[in-house]
């Protein structure tokens, strides 16, 4: 946990809106966009409530651009509440000093702070067709080819902003422009388990299957999420990631391996 | 000693909830937990335990084996039977090996908890003991032939007591929402709408959310947004102006606006309306919910009361009841 100082379009940020949501819950607003330095507020919130708790929180939940509170108010006030974010707001940019800061390489052209000292995830990824359900699909949505969609997707470094819809489904901002796709009018049938998908200008990681929206443009072998692994889940909202291309071959061997409960990604400096 | 819960007949529905599986909606895990807490609690501190079986409207049937097990039973009016013979819908009692706790639906009430005293000897997942059907968290959703291990048996009592809980049956007052967190996405007349309708519980309903039928309440700036946090007892809704009330099961987060939400005091009198029942909705402040809450915990904290039953009102049965004493500790 640390802060850093505040840097001008910080400063210039309005404060957040303090929306209820029953008398045990405070959603903390920062926007209502999906957007790196609004997510980076969002998460340096979050680490100031994971560092030190006020007694009568309970829990945190971090999303794209809100923190929601889960409270005991028979334990914290609203009032009280709100007073001790206020007074961990200023600085609130975590990782937002210049050596963190890196220009995204797939060409979003976006600043996107990084966490973890500037370390990133690397994940293998296979973006044969084969395994790659929808990449031909997704490729031809974009007037490009399947072959060109893996290599600008496998260039780019993403950044965890959020887990939802399911355990280990792992919203990634970063996603290059070309490949900004709206997500189909009705859902797929079920994803394979590590499916990489791409929608809604955004990247995504889907644990287990589910039926989504979004087009499955590569598949991991890694599990975002184990129940056998200790920590059960690898990456932390705020991570860098990136993709490592596998062929087919490799994501056999390395899905054997990883179901053997061994952790595939690895550790690399983002610089 | 050890004994094991046999699980005779269940309808779809009955799963082992404990309070919630908290820390991890950080990562898209569902707290899950109880439908009903107070009505959880009532069954769980009545024999000292901190789980239990969650029962549906589809009933469920239970045998002892290897013990006599000190079962307390508490939630929605269902019917109770023990070996055939009729108990109050709010009960603790003595199941002994080759004895039948019968669990169906009664007058009124979705949700029925069993709790055992004792320990259900699973694996927590993630730190707790509740079942996630749709993730495969926690113990699988029981079924016929399925028995829970037990450990850390407790004494039964000799004989079935009514459970007196003053905080369980709910009755027909409107259900109590606090406006918000984006009922700034509603124009007047749907919160008028939200708050003046008669609503019912629709068929859609689980413990995922139940899905209201009543007036379409419109937007007024679209049905989409940026996703955000969701707690239980958010209404939701979705483009089609049909609200759902979030319940145990939610997703962490949802990308649909929230009109208002279920106060904390008022969620197991929601979770309680079966499908088909009417009922209303009124808004309060931040003050009157913490005021209910406070108050339903100070009911909560003198605890429930045994008595026994009616029928059982012989001399003996009475100084045997003297002797045990009938009030159950309720504190944490």
């Amino acid at each position: 946990m640390r802060f850093q100082p505040s840097r001008g379009r910080d400063m210039d940020a309005p404060g957040p809106r303090y929306l209820d949501q029953g008398e045990t819950a405070l959603t903390v607003e920062f926007g209502d966009a999906v957007d790196p330095d609004i997510n980076a507020r969002v998460l340096a919130l979050d680490d100031a409530f994971r560092a030190a708790p006020p007694p009568g929180v309970r829990e945190t939940t971090p999303t794209y651009r809100s923190l929601l509170v889960h409270y005991e108010p028979l334990e914290i006030s609203r009032a009280a509440l709100i007073d001790w974010i206020g007074k961990r707001l200023p600085g609130a940019a975590r990782g937002a000093s210049a050596e963190a800061m890196q220009e995204a390489p797939g060409g979003s052209g976006l600043l996107r702070p990084a966490r973890n000292d500037g370390e990133c995830w690397v994940v293998p990824c296979c973006y044969d067709p084969a395994l790659a359900e929808d990449i031909e699909e997704a490729a031809a949505l974009l007037g490009s080819t399947a072959g060109a969609l893996a290599a600008q997707h496998a260039g780019a470094v993403y950044r965890a902003y959020m887990y939802g819809f399911a355990p280990g489904w792992c919203y990634l901002g970063g996603l290059p422009t070309p490949l900004a796709l709206p997500r189909r009018l009705a859902p797929r049938g079920p994803t394979p388990r590590g499916a990489v998908l791409i929608g809604g200008g955004l990247s995504l990681i889907g644990a287990d299957p589910m039926p989504t929206g979004w087009y499955v443009v590569g598949r991991t072998p890694e599990r975002l999420f184990s129940l056998q692994r200790d920590p059960p889940f690898l990456v932390a909202p705020g991570d860098a990631i990136r993709f490592e291309p596998v062929d087919a071959a490799a994501f056999a061997a390395l899905d054997a391996r990883a179901a053997a409960g061994e952790t595939l990604a690895r550790r690399e400096s983002a610089s | 000693m050890t004994a094991r819960l046999l699980i005779e007949a269940a309808g779809p529905g009955v799963t082992v909830q404990d309070a919630g599986r908290f820390g991890y909606s950080r990562f898209g895990v569902t707290p899950a937990g109880p439908m009903d807490l107070p009505a959880f609690l009532a069954a769980t501190r009545a024999v000292a335990a901190t789980a239990a079986l969650e029962v549906s409207l589809g009933g469920v049937a239970l045998e002892a084996e290897g013990a006599t097990l000190a079962v307390a039973v508490a939630g929605g009016a269902f019917d109770i039977r023990l070996d055939g013979a009729r108990l109050p819908a709010a009960t603790l009692l003595p199941l002994a090996p080759g004895a039948r706790l019968s669990i169906r639906a009664g007058a009124a009430g979705a949700w029925c908890y069993v709790a055992v005293g004792g320990r259900i000897d699973l694996p927590l997942a993630l730190g707790s003991l509740s079942t996630h059907a749709r993730s495969g968290i926690g113990p699988k959703p029981l079924s016929a032939g399925d028995a829970l291990p037990l450990a850390d048996i407790a004494p039964a009592p000799a004989r079935p007591r009514r459970l007196a809980a003053p905080w369980l049956g709910g009755g027909d007052a409107p259900i109590r929402v606090m406006l918000g967190p984006q009922d700034d996405y509603f124009p007047n007349v749907s919160i008028e709408a939200l708050l003046e309708a008669a609503w019912r519980v629709g068929a859609r309903s689980d413990r995922m959310a139940y899905a209201l039928e009543g007036p379409r309440l419109a937007h007024a700036r679209g049905h989409d947004i940026v996703s955000d946090g969701a707690a239980m007892g958010a209404l939701q809704v979705p483009g089609s102006g049909a609200p759902f009330v979030l319940m145990a099961d939610r997703q962490p987060t949802g990308g649909y606006p929230k009109i208002a939400t279920v106060i904390g005091a008022d969620l197991g009198r929601m979770a309680q309306r079966r499908p088909g029942e009417a009922f209303r909705f009124r808004a309060v402040d931040w003050e009157a919910a913490v005021a209910a809450r406070a108050a339903l915990k100070n009911e909560m904290a003198a605890g429930a009361v045994l008595t026994p039953l009616a029928a059982e009102l012989s001399t003996e049965t009475l100084l045997a009841e003297n002797l045990i004493g009938g009030v159950v500790s309720a504190r944490d």
